[in-house]
């Protein structure tokens, strides 16, 4: 599973890392990271992405 | 930086720098570290604040004040609308800030009192011996570092880590977090000293569209929808494209924000031995309004103090820590309650009935309600069921 940021959409909010349940995300100081060995596939974070800027694969 | 602080605060927003700034004058040495390469950039804020208290943390400044204001209008989806005013024509009510200057200017106080202050530098974890925290593993510039404290406070904002790290689960439910997208818009048609909300589905499922002025024809044009209302297709930023084409056709986008607000209404504990969260990272944002800067500012100022009088007394378990959140509950606790109370009727509203609501009370004198505490009055005063329904007693009333 892979978590894909599209970072000319990305605003680096922060909303996505707030929801993670896993700690799988991080707001770096202007980009987000993600941790794919920690992401449990729940896509919180593509649901509260206020511009659509998150796509997860499963 | 040095090997050991007696508190290491991690972020350098208003919560940040006022908990580093009253930790230094009360005497402890402070670390504050900023991962970005500077403090109040990019805002993720409306940048709105209420007067109340605010000289006790800044001199009041032109620079950071982009507009006084005076007034408010909330508006609904039938067109219906209910304007405050403060009646004195030179009572201000509240700024809009610059936060780059004011988040700033915060800081700088923090570093006159004594906090020493990075940039560019990240909290990657938590340094915790025997059950207690020992201090954080900062990384800088590509270099990481062991840095030893006794106590750490958790200023990182909504996407906070510090707690985390220390057993304080902040994972915010899709239910308890708003999500927005702000414009600058300038060549827009705005009374300057007067802010605007659009409340109701039709313009912003769960939240709302603020219009707030930032000089002569100039706004924060923003919108905030609770996460578990977005849709695909339905993102703040259709919602808030949608808007400005209906409300300011001509205006142009000088600068784009995005930002994510916690309304949870706080947590259980915001505290741990040696470990204290403010602001967003304490979840004490408002969340009906989703102010934040308020807030951080009293928080941080509590944890602030209760940091320097752990380290004098030498104490830092969660038994003393624990007079952080007293403080906090006895301070802005009862504003959470009553509000997260708010929220979830709000939430549970059809603009039927915010429409319904507006117009029982459109055209009266609002003159000196500017707060939400007044405004809920009025309105249960005139509906009685309304008044059952939130439960006089919670809120307060």
């Amino acid at each position: 599973m892979t978590v894909l940021i599209n970072r000319n959409k990305c605003g680096y909010c922060g909303a996505c890392v707030a929801v993670c349940p896993t700690m799988a995300l991080d707001l770096k100081e202007v980009w987000i990271d993600a941790d794919e060995n920690l992401c449990n596939n729940c896509s919180t974070c593509k649901k509260v992405c206020p511009v659509g800027a998150i796509e997860v694969q499963r | 930086m040095k090997d050991a602080y007696d508190v290491i605060v991690v972020g350098g927003g208003p919560a940040g720098a006022v908990a580093a700034r009253y930790a230094a004058e009360g005497g402890a040495s402070v670390l504050l570290i900023e991962k970005r390469q500077e403090v109040g950039d990019s805002i993720r804020c409306a940048e709105g604040v209420p007067v109340e208290n605010l000289d006790k943390y800044l001199d009041i400044e032109d620079r950071w004040i982009a507009a006084p204001i005076k007034g408010a209008t909330i508006y609904v989806p039938d067109g219906t609308s209910v304007k405050m005013r403060t009646g004195d024509e030179n009572q201000i009510s509240g700024y809009i800030l610059e936060r780059k200057i004011f988040d700033r200017a915060l800081v700088e106080k923090a570093a006159k009192a004594g906090a020493e202050v990075y940039t560019k530098t990240t909290a990657t974890g938590l340094i915790i011996e025997n059950g207690r925290i020992a201090g954080v593993k900062i990384k800088r510039l590509g270099m990481e570092k062991d840095v030893a404290a006794n106590i750490v406070i958790g200023a990182d904002g909504v996407e906070s880590k510090v707690g985390r790290w220390a057993g304080l689960d902040t994972t915010l439910k899709l239910s308890d977090i708003e999500t927005g997208v702000q414009y600058l818009m300038t060549n827009i048609d705005i009374d300057e000293e007067n802010i605007e909300f659009y409340m109701g589905n039709q313009y912003a499922p769960g939240g709302y569209v603020w219009v707030f002025p930032k000089g002569p024809g100039r706004a924060n044009v923003g919108i905030g929808l609770l996460g578990s209302k977005i849709k695909e297709g339905g993102r703040p930023i259709d919602y808030l494209d949608k808007f400005i084409e209906n409300r300011f056709p001509n205006g142009k986008i000088i600068e784009m924000n995005y930002g994510g607000v916690p309304v949870s209404g706080g947590m259980e504990k915001i505290y741990g031995a040696g470990i204290m969260l403010v602001g967003d990272a304490g979840r004490l944002t408002d969340p009906l309004t989703g102010g934040g800067i308020k807030h951080a500012l009293w928080s941080g100022e509590l944890a602030g103090i209760t940091a320097a009088e752990a380290v004098k007394a030498g104490d830092f378990t969660e038994k003393f820590m624990k007079k952080y959140q007293k403080a906090w509950d006895d301070k802005g606790g009862k504003i959470l309650s009553r509000d997260l109370i708010l929220k979830n009727y709000y939430i549970g509203m059809t603009d039927e009935e915010v429409n319904k609501i507006a117009k029982s009370i459109e055209g009266m004198d609002f003159t000196g309600v500017l707060e939400v505490g007044k405004l809920v009055k009025i309105l249960t005063s005139i509906d009685k069921k309304l008044l059952l329904k939130l439960g006089a007693n919670q809120l307060g009333l």
